[in-house]
């Protein structure tokens, strides 16, 4: 079975984010971009399950700049075993994406779709889901364990109340969590061979996609500064100070 | 030339390194600061690297780095050259703690010559495990009276059958207390060089007592003082030819100076960065550190010395990867190289003051690590004479 992993590139989860004075976005500047924390456990659980036997071929799709080359050498450093970049310099909105990624998975026919449950730029947790209704594809969302069998998965979610365990019929969309692996540190032969492994060059246009963005951002802010707090003497001081700030 | 003064600026661009090195570069630096700079200052105090670090470098293939693919290496390619290893070289320099690079890149030294001289047998014997970081490899050939000296070492191995019984000490040993296998240099034959062969040990045979020694630095390597009393070794693990060792030892020498000098270079770079955060943030007398005349005269000073070095050893990495044999520059380039070291740890201690003198940071570790550079892997004093004889003086 082949397993199509979608990966995004963003800023690295360690940079410490700066707003751009005119508040049109953040600054991305000579800062450091890595693959999406999400995308880079989809890439190590599609591994994993080529490992296991459960699927034969991984194809990495990403939607972004020339540089996203190097977030897909990324994933085929981890063990994947070829690439798709779709190039633009544009920031796609999710549905720009799931309609570029219903395009590739209608090209490749592969067996699931296993991708980050979001990127943690935009936070919008939307682009699973909406590539599984514009394929009419069963989805299972927010992925801590995955077992597939036959031609059918098992997908256990965590929810409130403790763990579900979703049965959906192949082929469908899966979204990964955080603590659905842990996602290795790929080999130093590993990255060298990854740049020999074929990355095919596409955009928008030859997918037909129209990406031009539907939303207007209207200001991007800094959140509010953490102002100091104060020691109380006890509840009944506690209580008192509550009040006077409305809170109770 | 340099382009900022952290530890990436300080590097003179390389006209050899291409995109290849960077890929390298930065897998090894995120691997390193993953698994090794976080816990540099706690191993160091604690004498010793974990055994699981070594598997974990191994599946990585930072131990395999350059090593033949047939007993799990990476092999020797357009992906792996000489400036590969000088990359590699530098990012464990990068974490200031020598005695981690020691400990865990000891095979660099023990495993070459069994690779180059051993039979086939033995090569698979040992190299697929130590690659893999399951078991380690020490050099074995400083000897209480003999170190540079290597003609005049006196340890005896006595052929006795299908096995050797071999009698003596050896001193100075990385890793010799740790270490399963030794690559032994012993003397089978008569007097001088030619009386020389290179002997693999088992450490856990009968008769050897391994003691370990205290350093000022390096605290995360142990070095041994070993002792051999009748200790028996199947000849099959005599390593090349009967009272042909010498060479092999000696052809170790290159690699490991090129080695050392661009990991002391790497240093020196460390000892800037650190220096140049901390003046750049200190103020006195109402203004910057760093904008006292005194100390800004310091920082190029030692710009100076590691931009010099360091293009000397692309120079040098160049004819070996030509297939030279450069010894005189080598050899003065580890002098360079070590001297520069020296320089660099002092003035940025300099400027550090007393933060420079307090126990878990880079710079101080590197102080204590300045001897070790300037005498191991052969002492300024025999590089310079060294140098002077191939230049026929």
């Amino acid at each position: 079975m082949k397993l199509l992993v979608p990966v995004k590139r963003v800023i690295d989860y360690n940079v410490k984010v700066r707003v751009k004075p005119d508040q049109t976005g953040v600054d991305l500047a000579n800062v450091k971009m890595s693959m999406n924390p999400f995308c880079e456990i989809a890439v190590e659980e599609a591994v994993r399950l080529r490992e296991k036997g459960a699927a034969s071929e991984i194809v990495v799709v990403s939607i972004g700049p020339a540089q996203a080359q190097e977030t897909i050498r990324t994933a085929l450093a981890m063990g994947a075993d070829r690439g798709i970049l779709i190039q633009t310099d544009q920031d796609v909105e999710p549905l720009g994406v799931a309609k570029l990624l219903k395009a590739v998975v209608e090209a490749e026919a592969p067996g699931a779709v296993v991708m980050g449950k979001q990127a943690i730029d935009g936070d919008n947790n939307a682009t699973g889901q909406m590539l599984a209704a514009l394929l009419g594809w069963p989805q299972a969302t927010f992925a801590s364990a995955i077992t597939i069998t036959g031609d059918s998965a098992e997908v256990t979610r965590e929810v409130d109340g403790g763990l579900q365990t979703l049965k959906v019929a192949l082929p469908a969309v899966i979204t990964a969590d955080l603590r659905l692996n842990e996602p290795r540190f790929a080999s130093l032969p590993n990255i060298m061979k990854a740049k020999k492994k074929p990355i095919d060059m596409k955009t928008p246009a030859d997918f037909g996609v129209d990406v031009a963005p539907r939303l207007t951002v209207l200001k991007v802010t800094e959140p509010p500064k953490r102002e100091g707090g104060a020691k109380v003497a006890d509840a009944a001081e506690l209580v008192g100070k509550l009040k006077e700030a409305g809170v109770i | 030339m340099a382009e900022g003064l952290d530890f990436d600026g300080l590097r003179p661009r390389s006209p050899f390194m291409g995109e290849s090195h960077a890929t390298w570069r930065a897998a090894l630096r995120r691997w390193i600061d993953a698994h090794i700079m976080p816990f540099a200052a706690e191993w160091d105090e604690a004498g010793a690297v974990p055994r699981e670090l070594f598997v974990q470098a191994g599946d990585f293939g930072l131990l395999g780095a350059g090593y033949p693919e047939a007993y799990g290496g990476t092999g020797r390619g357009p992906d792996y050259d000489h400036f590969h290893g000088i990359v590699t070289s530098e990012e464990l320099s990068r974490v200031g703690a020598g005695g981690i690079t020691a400990a865990l890149m000891v095979h660099g030294i023990g495993l070459p010559p069994i690779l180059a001289l051993g039979s086939d047998e033995m090569k698979a014997r040992v190299a697929p495990d130590v690659l893999a970081g399951r078991r380690q490899i020490s050099l074995a050939i400083t000897e209480p009276d003999a170190g540079s000296d290597v003609a005049n070492l006196s340890t005896r191995a006595e052929r006795r059958g299908d096995h050797y019984v071999v009698n003596g000490a050896k001193l100075y040993i990385t890793g010799g207390c740790t270490s399963q296998w030794l690559t032994t240099a012993v003397r089978t034959g008569g007097p001088g060089a030619g009386g020389v062969s290179l002997l693999l040990i088992d450490a856990a045979s009968p008769g050897i007592t391994r003691l370990p020694l205290k350093k000022q630095g390096w605290w995360a390597s142990d070095t041994a003082q070993i002792f051999f009393q009748d200790v028996e070794v199947p000849v099959e693990n005599l390593i090349g030819p009967e009272n042909g060792g010498f060479f092999g030892i000696m052809m170790n020498f290159n690699s490991e100076r090129l080695g050392m000098a661009s990991g002391a270079l790497a240093s020196a770079r460390v000892c800037v960065e650190e220096a140049v955060a901390w003046a750049r943030e200190r103020r006195t007398f109402g203004k910057r550190l760093a904008d006292h005349q005194v100390i800004r005269h310091k920082v190029a000073e030692m710009v100076r010395r590691i931009s010099a070095g360091t293009a000397w050893l692309d120079q040098c990495a160049w004819q070996v990867a030509q297939g030279g044999t450069p010894v005189a520059d080598l050899s003065l380039l580890k002098v360079e190289a070590t001297n520069t070291l020296e320089f660099c740890a002092r003035e940025a201690s300099q400027i550090l003051g007393g933060a420079s003198y307090m126990r878990g940071a880079r710079l101080e570790r590197i102080y204590r690590e300045v001897r070790v550079n300037a005498i191991g892997g052969g002492s300024e004093e025999i590089m310079r004479d060294l140098a002077a004889r191939q230049l026929a003086l």
